[in-house]
């Protein structure tokens, strides 16, 4: 079980290794080190996996180093191994295994390759402690941990000026959830006396009988918004695209936006305590994955329109765990790692591709809009192939992996409210709809660059196109995690989640029976459509897509602008901060604090242009003021014996008289 | 059996007065230290005096120990106004003014 902390101890040492000695290593060498690190840590989580099964589950907490001690608090750096950590351990590792073997070809030749390596390697190192964590504290480390790789990464090219603001959009926007996040584990603490994971759920029922659940639970909640892209704090999401592919693929997409889910299910049991605060993760991560959804539709960035569609497919989770659906939120956040990770990893091949080609035809159009794209199939055939495993995996086709964890997300969802299994299921048609809108315009429309760039797009090569077979034959086979029924193999996932979850999910049984079959065949019909409509939309030589965005102008302009959320938190929020800190600077820094410095400067200046006439730098009068202190002294040694009254009053003449004769005999500037 | 002890006070507060003039008034720094030397001598005269006054030999033993250190002292101070002197070719203590501005 010690292993647990050499899982960790590998990315990171391998991220030190680089980041110190990089520099001097060729790119075979730094790609082979960043991914064996990986690899090995993918390695130690299954030897773990076979442990856990054996203990039939049983959670185990890996001592380590205390932190912090401070009278009753004791803060220790220990690792939990369960089930549902190892689950996120092995999602971590294997798939960002995957991603770095893409990223070696597709980051080849980058002035930065070692820096790249060891921030990713940082970041699989921080999210793995992030996961494994056995208390809220030490969780909390790998939290910040990777939101600084995050941010490091999205203003990767730093050339780019819209890099950086990315960057710091993302840093600021996640630090309101972090907020949520510090304030819920202080809750936590002065309600249990401990934040340690097995703990709080042992002793939620009893501790939380009394209310308390609520507050602890929003709070949580909120920083599950800010790392996981809920609204209303999605807003930094669509914007961290400015990072390299791999990254978006591995923290964007696959990882560090789950970690809010997680965080969620890992405190199961006190969100399930709350009722109320559960409504509201379903009601948000519905709301957002309608509004990503819809933004989704007329985005023009191939990248942007996957981070609509990961910042919906989030909301598809946070819907699961609102709706008491712990494993089949886990579920989905499984699958969706695998075909969101291929579809960026695609995309990137895409990209990577049009680059060199619009380079090659000495242009300089976007390589990322589609508008720019169009009949890459021929071209690029892997990553056609894998890339439209990937849309099909996710719109919910029957079979595919995203299939059968949707499916279970409404299914739960049509057990307790049939309005929000609508809005669900509307939500699938638009995913469908929208990434196979991303499909045509980018594999089968015509060409829109001509055949100067068009003949000039070669598939990308083995090291790129290996990792996307494997994630595709993933993202067909995914399903096969959780499949519904009671036959033998089904509901794997969540016989193995059950140690884990199983006392949350039995305080939160209930809801009516559902025809699962039922459900299965609408959505797999709805998705369908959704398909077909985006075909009759946006097949070779078709413009329904532009038609329609003509013919409700307003609704096409409302989404373009993305609901005007930016421009509202920046003209409510930005602007006045900006205000509020100029005048600061201008009236409290400049007028108070300066003001007063150079007040008191000036003050001792004047003092000292004042008595310097009494230091001329003659040695006589120098020997004056001696002899008058001398003077003052005995004379007030002899006139103590008179009481302190007549002593004072004799010094007080006496040294007047004193004043008075070095006035007068007071040197003068001849000057 | 014991001496009066004023008219030998009253003859060191003159002497050391006598001394703070010299050192104040006069220019020459020569005659700035001889006046020096009055106000310690003056010093030397009262401890004696007490020493007569209380019978015991302590004063006459400090009188000693500041005639040593006296003559140190000299030594020390003569050499100041040799190094004066040969900086300044003068020996007027107005003079001596290098620290000011």
């Amino acid at each position: 079980m010690e292993l647990a902390w050499l899982l960790i101890a590998l990315p990171l040492l391998a991220s030190a290794v680089l980041g110190l000695r990089g520099r001097r290593m060729d790119e075979t060498e730094i790609g082979t080190l960043a991914c064996g690190a990986v690899a090995g840590s993918f390695l130690l989580a299954l030897l773990l996996m076979l442990d856990v099964a054996v203990r039939h589950g049983a959670a185990v907490v890996v001592g380590g180093p205390t932190w912090v001690s401070v009278g009753a608090l004791n803060l220790a750096l220990s690792l939990q191994v369960d089930p549902l950590s190892l689950t996120m351990t092995l999602v971590v590792t294997g798939v960002g295994l995957v991603i770095h073997l893409f990223a070696r070809g597709y980051m080849h030749g980058d002035p930065h390759y070692p820096r790249f390596f060891a921030l990713l390697n940082l970041f699989v190192g921080m999210m793995l402690i992030l996961v494994l964590a056995s208390n809220l504290a030490f969780m909390f480390v790998g939290w910040e941990g990777v939101g600084f790789c995050s941010y490091m990464l999205i203003g990767y090219y730093t050339h780019k000026p819209s890099a950086h603001q990315a960057g710091k959009k993302a840093f600021i926007v996640n630090r309101i959830g972090d907020l949520g996040f510090m304030l819920g584990a202080f809750l936590v603490y002065r309600a249990f006396g401990t934040l340690e994971f097995t703990a709080i759920s042992e002793q939620s029922p009893t501790v939380l009988a009394a209310g308390g659940a609520a507050a602890i639970a929003f709070f949580l909640f909120v920083g599950a918004c800010g790392k996981s892209a809920q609204f209303p704090l999605y807003v930094w999401l669509p914007d961290a695209m400015e990072g390299p592919t791999p990254v978006s693929a591995l923290i964007h997409a696959a990882t560090m936006v789950t970690a809010g889910v997680y965080l969620v299910v890992r405190m199961g049991m006190v969100f399930a305590l709350a009722p109320a605060v559960l409504n509201l993760v379903a009601v948000v991560g519905l709301l957002t994955a309608v509004l990503a959804a819809l933004l989704a539709l007329v985005q023009n960035d191939i990248k942007r329109v996957l981070a609509y569609s990961t910042i919906s497919q989030l909301g598809y989770m946070f819907l699961a765990a609102g709706m008491g659906a712990y494993t089949a939120a886990i579920f989905h956040l499984v699958t969706h790692a695998f075909f969101k990770a291929l579809l960026f990893l695609g995309s990137g091949s895409v990209i990577h591709a049009m680059e060199h080609a619009i380079h090659h035809a000495g242009r300089c159009d976007d390589p990322q809009d589609m508008r720019h794209m169009g009949g890459l199939r021929e071209r690029m055939p892997t990553t056609h192939w894998t890339m439209l495993v990937g849309a099909l995996a996710i719109s919910g086709c029957p079979l595919l992996a995203g299939f059968w964890s949707k499916d279970e997300i409404l299914f739960a969802t049509s057990r307790h409210s049939y309005l929000l299994w609508l809005v669900g299921l509307g939500v699938a048609l638009l995913t469908a709809f929208y990434m196979f809108r991303l499909i045509l315009k980018t594999f089968y429309q015509e060409p829109k660059l001509g055949p100067a760039v068009h003949d000039q797009v070669v598939e990308s090569s083995a090291v790129m196109t290996l990792p996307l077979r494997i994630l595709g034959v993933l993202s067909i086979l995914g399903g096969v995690l959780n499949l519904p029924g009671h036959w033998f193999g089904a509901g794997w996932l969540h016989h193995w989640l059950h140690p884990t979850l199983g006392p949350s999910l039995e305080l939160l049984a209930g809801g009516r029976e559902g025809n699962e079959l039922l459900g299965m065949v609408i959505s797999s019909i709805v998705a369908l459509t959704g398909i077909g409509l985006a075909c009759s939309c946006y097949a070779a030589g078709r413009g329904r897509g532009a038609a329609l965005a003509a013919r409700y102008p307003r609704v096409y302009g409302a989404l373009v602008a993305k609901y005007w959320l930016d421009e509202t938190y920046r003209r409510y929020l930005v602007e006045p901060g900006n205000e509020l800190a100029e005048t600061c600077a201008a009236v409290i820094d400049a007028g108070v604090v300066d003001g007063s410095v150079n007040l008191l400067g000036r003050w001792v200046l004047a003092l000292g242009q004042d008595v310097r006439h009494y230091q001329p730098g003659l040695v006589r009068s120098y020997a004056l003021w001696f002899v008058v202190g001398a003077v003052g002294v005995v004379g007030y040694l002899g006139l103590v014996g008179l009481g302190p009254w007549a002593a004072g009053l004799a010094l007080v003449l006496l040294a007047t008289l004193a004043g008075a004769v070095a006035w007068v005999v007071r040197p003068r500037n001849e000057g | 059996m014991t001496s009066p002890i004023g008219p030998a006070l009253a003859l060191s507060a003159v002497l050391f007065a006598c001394g703070v003039a010299g050192v104040l008034l006069r220019r020459n720094i020569l005659v700035v230290y001889m006046s020096i030397e009055l106000m310690l001598n003056a010093a030397n005269l009262a401890f004696v005096a007490f020493s007569r006054l209380h019978s015991a030999l302590d004063g006459q033993l400090f009188v000693f120990f500041s005639l040593t250190v006296a003559a140190a002292e000299v030594a020390v101070g003569l050499g100041i106004v040799v190094a004066v002197y040969r900086k300044l070719q003068s020996v007027d203590v107005d003079r001596v003014n290098l620290l000011r501005n």
